[in-house]
């Protein structure tokens, strides 16, 4: 049976990921724009009719000395407009991608000055582009300090967090699912939690998307082996339940904890 | 933070502001057309009137003077910006030095201001302002507004609104889109949504601190020679520009009335107000017209029509509230010209 019909039976949509990559942006310091426009709507075309209704496109920056620069900024939210713009020419939801790095030594401040100009840049792009708002999803990071900083807690990361997104983010979009980053699985979702208790304005839901921080103890369970299935199910069960109840915020962090957890799933300068 | 706080007071659900602020050559006008000679004293004498209505102030959260206006005082001696502070009212000012053509454009304009702006600011502060209007100026025309004018009258907004929080004053952000044309509601929409996205962005490149702004912007509407349409239609097409434009941290937005009537712009609002959906910011009125036209005829220039004038100021101030809060029932007693258009082609301020 077609992954794509499992889901449809369990009422969950396909999604297609149909950026190809990062490329290094000429006279920059390692700053990269995302290619895969070229032909897009062809291949567009093709993953509806497979069954997929949204899609995903990664862009990437990076905060340090003297980066993200404005070149980058502009490069990379005009990709995401022309992308998102295709996409919703072919009938698929276009999520919204501007991953800023969470590598270096800069404090949350710096993190959400950066990430409030990058998502104003984005969001002027999708204007001047007339994608409709109300069928994207924004995928942001999350605001928080550098890995090389000290952590804070994460009702600290919730406030900077949704501030961020309140001075960006328009109202017409309907959610915004979190990239998880580098962080830890239980991280992740104490994050996500601590941003759903906030009482203040947001008229997005807020909610995730996450790949390691939603199989990282999933994988360790299953280790490949045939015997593991069952545990490895469990295993991925706890997360999802954890993550939903963090949408709602009422997560207690009581997750039984399985082996990796809390591992943190940061890998400096990560490349897909 | 005072800003933050300012901003947000403005925008409390039943109060709204006062545009008082008709330069001398505008407030002429008005004056004019109830045969009132444009005199200081005339002028004084209709802001008092407006200031010490019985009841009004109850409603109003915000007055924007004209620079005059601000150092003036009752008949007995009382500056204006006192007799608002006791009711609890922000006093404001305009700021702006008006409209110059843009080189090259099809009369096209942007507003100038900026220099000793600051210095400005801080006497204003001083002198009890706490916050500040600057009216941009666009019109829908064939092939306007021109990208050049967007940009340029975002900027002159961003760069105002940094100087004015810099000095402790909350900027009104007024973007106006003229309602003159026989173009559509859709084509108003789409302008409008444009020229919203260029203004948050130029905020942000300027790092305006948006909780301590407020959004002055015109309703979606279908131009002023084009048929007109039901409030709810209004109401829908203005929320959902809006809604993809206006980042949830702007406190309020409080709408301009163009050339609608008094009545108009009332009905409007309230139907903005009762559209069950996303609104994360409070929708309010900041009306000079349409809150001041039957007062202006009741009153008449005369002194034993006060307590008449002022009746109808406070009918039109209770209508409003009512309708920032969606309960207004269309019954407020309609004094004379509430319900007449106040149009005029092309409006010079």
């Amino acid at each position: 049976k077609p992954f794509v019909d499992v889901l449809k039976e369990g009422g969950v949509l396909p999604g297609i990921k149909v950026d190809k990559g990062t490329v290094e942006l000429n006279g920059t310091n390692g700053e990269t724009f995302t290619q895969g426009l070229d032909g897009l709507a062809q291949r567009c075309q093709k993953y509806y009719e497979a069954g997929a209704r949204f899609a995903k496109w990664r862009a990437v920056l990076k905060i340090s000395a003297n980066e993200p620069t404005e070149l980058a900024i502009q490069e990379n939210a005009n990709g995401l407009a022309m992308y998102a713009a295709i996409c919703q020419q072919c009938g698929l939801v276009p999520i919204v991608e501007p991953e800023i790095l969470v590598d270096g030594s800069h404090d949350i401040q710096k993190c959400a000055a950066v990430t409030e100009r990058v998502l104003a840049a984005c969001y002027k792009a999708l204007n001047d582009h007339h994608v409709m708002l109300e069928g994207t999803l924004l995928k942001p990071n999350m605001v928080t300090p550098g890995s090389d900083s000290p952590k804070v807690a994460p009702e600290v990361i919730a406030e900077y967090t949704v501030r961020a997104l309140q001075r960006t983010v328009p109202a017409a979009v309907p959610a915004i699912v979190f990239l998880s980053g580098g962080q830890s699985e239980e991280e992740a979702t104490l994050n996500l939690n601590a941003m759903n208790k906030l009482q203040t304005k947001k008229p997005w839901s807020l909610s995730f998307s996450f790949g390691r921080a939603l199989q990282q103890s999933t994988l360790k369970t299953w280790a490949g082996k045939e015997e593991n299935v069952k545990k490895a199910q469990d295993a991925l069960l706890v997360r999802c339940k954890a993550n939903s109840e963090a949408t709602l915020g009422t997560y207690k962090g009581d997750a039984e904890l399985c082996e990796g957890a809390a591992e943190s799933l940061h890998v400096k300068d990560y490349k897909y | 933070d005072e800003l933050a706080k300012n901003a947000a007071y403005i925008g409390t659900p039943g109060k709204g502001i006062l545009a008082a602020d008709e330069s001398t050559g505008t407030i002429g006008k008005r004056l004019a057309s109830i045969n009132v000679e444009n005199v200081e004293e005339n002028r004084r004498a209709l802001r008092e009137l407006l200031f010490t209505a019985p009841g009004a102030l109850q409603f109003i959260s915000g007055v924007i003077f004209f620079e005059e206006t601000l150092y003036q005082k009752t008949a007995s001696g009382k500056l204006f910006v006192d007799v608002l502070k006791e009711s609890g009212v922000l006093p404001g000012i305009k700021v702006d030095t008006g409209t110059v053509v843009l080189n090259g454009t099809n009369d096209e304009t942007f507003t100038q201001g900026l220099d000793g702006l600051a210095q400005r600011c801080q006497k204003y502060y001083e002198a009890g302002a706490r916050f500040a209007k600057w009216r941009a100026v666009l019109k829908i025309g064939t092939i306007e507004p021109t990208e050049l004018a967007i940009q340029e009258n975002a900027n002159g907004l961003a760069m105002y609104s940094a100087i004015c929080q810099q000095c402790g004053l909350v900027p009104i952000v007024e973007p106006e889109i003229l309602v003159d044309g026989p173009h559509d509601i859709n084509k108003c929409a789409a302008v409008t949504e444009r020229v919203l996205a260029a203004c948050y962005k130029a905020l942000n490149d300027h790092h305006v601190m948006l909780e301590g702004t407020l959004l002055k912007p015109n309703m979606v509407t279908p131009g002023s020679d084009s048929p007109k349409v039901a409030p709810e239609v209004i109401a829908e097409h203005t929320v959902r520009a809006l809604q993809r434009t206006v980042p949830p941290a702007v406190p309020a937005v409080v709408f301009l009335s163009g050339g609608q009537s008094e009545e108009e712009a009332t009905i409007n609002l309230n139907a903005m107000n009762k559209l069950k959906t996303k609104k994360p910011w409070s929708l309010s009125f900041s009306f000079g017209r349409a809150l001041q036209q039957s007062t202006l005829k009741a009153w008449g220039g005369k002194a034993e029509n006060l307590a008449k004038a002022q009746e109808a100021f406070l009918v039109r101030c209770k209508a409003n509230s009512e309708a920032t809060l969606g309960t207004y029932k269309g019954d407020a007693k309609l004094g004379e010209g509430a319900a007449e258009s106040l149009h005029v082609k092309d409006y010079k301020y």
